[in-house]
């Protein structure tokens, strides 16, 4: 079964109940052909496990990345992905689109 | 994100509630506004403009820049009629992740033999969507299936009354015109009749039960998704 972003936050929060600590990563901005709209969520715990999807698989692995300094620090961010980025030369949305993600620990 | 926050929204969803999460995206400080605390709220306007929208986006007050997570309730399809094209229907929409409640007093159709693992509920569509059952609510979508009056108009009469964001009935032309005319002299008015989709599905030429569904599962989806269309999103 596909998860859904009601999925994801369950999911966020019994693994956060569970001792497990996750960080939640959602889509705030999008230009151009993004592949998932704005409010898209993405779960992730200590582990590098996840859940959701941000872009249907483009940036996944940065925003994961970001997720996992973001429980570490403690701290939110948002980051940026694109064309238009030089990081995007290496993680990517081949769609040619941009998007912008918040990225937070749930504490 | 704090866990009580989650914590809200994940309840209020539980219990059908809609409610909006906004955040501060320089620096992260959080709020939740339930549906019933919208009207109160210093942001109301714009909170009701995003609710009606259903779309989460960026905003601004006091200078702050915000994100606004909508979250609206799952959406619940209730289908009155465990027939045939019920069958269906269940393990499609279940892919689409709709809640799917199947409802049909004749305990011949609803049986759980027909309906493996689905909520069937073998009573009347007025008893079923009683306060004592499971109510509608507009965001629900029903499809009255069972080609019997008796049993589809109970179901259409809830679900007009309720502004079940869909509400469809199969039957042709000629059955359509006279439910029309029941309803009407059941004291709905034109206005609240014309949202039930009659034919039911979108015009795909479907014949099969299967057909029939995945005809009955893109309308709902273009009703479910109205806003977004024609926006740049």
């Amino acid at each position: 079964m596909l998860s859904t972003d009601n999925d994801i936050l369950s999911a966020a929060e019994s693994w956060r109940r569970a001792g497990r600590r996750v960080a939640l990563a959602t889509v705030i901005e999008t230009w151009g052909s993004a592949p998932r709209p704005v409010g898209s969520h993405l779960v992730v715990d200590e582990d590098g496990g996840f859940l959701g999807s941000v872009s249907g698989g483009c940036v996944e692995g940065a925003v994961i990345t970001e997720g996992l300094d973001a429980i570490v620090d403690g701290r939110p961010r948002v980051v940026e992905f694109g064309v238009a980025d030089e990081t995007a030369w290496r993680v990517g949305l081949s769609c040619g689109g941009r998007i912008r993600v918040f990225v937070e620990p749930v504490l | 994100m704090n866990l009580e926050i989650l914590a809200i929204l994940n309840a209020e969803r539980a219990a059908r509630r809609a409610a909006i999460l906004i955040t501060d995206v320089d620096d992260g400080t959080q709020r939740v506004v339930r549906e019933a605390e919208i009207a109160t709220d210093p942001l109301a306007e714009d909170l009701a403009r995003r609710l009606a929208s259903g779309k989460s986006g960026l905003g601004e007050a006091a200078g702050r820049p915000l994100f606004f997570t909508v979250q609206a309730p799952p959406v619940r399809l209730v289908v009155i009629g465990a027939v045939h094209i019920s069958q269906a229907l269940c393990p499609m929409a279940a892919v689409l992740d709709l809640s799917v409640t199947v409802i049909d007093p004749r305990t011949a159709f609803a049986t759980p033999e027909r309906f493996p693992g689905i909520d069937l509920v073998p009573e009347w569509p007025d008893d079923a969507l009683s306060v004592h059952g499971a109510p509608l609510d507009r965001y629900c979508a029903v499809a009255a299936l069972t080609h019997d009056p008796k049993i589809d108009d109970l179901a259409l009469a809830a679900a007009l009354r309720a502004e079940c964001f869909y509400v469809g009935a199969l039957g042709s032309r000629k059955t359509h015109a006279a439910r029309v005319a029941r309803l009407t002299e059941a004291g709905f008015d034109g206005a609240q009749i014309g949202r039930i989709a009659a034919p039911i599905g979108l015009n795909i030429g479907a014949v099969s039960p299967a057909e029939i569904a995945l005809a009955i599962l893109a309308q709902i989806v273009a009703a479910q998704r109205a806003p977004r269309l024609g926006s740049a999103a």
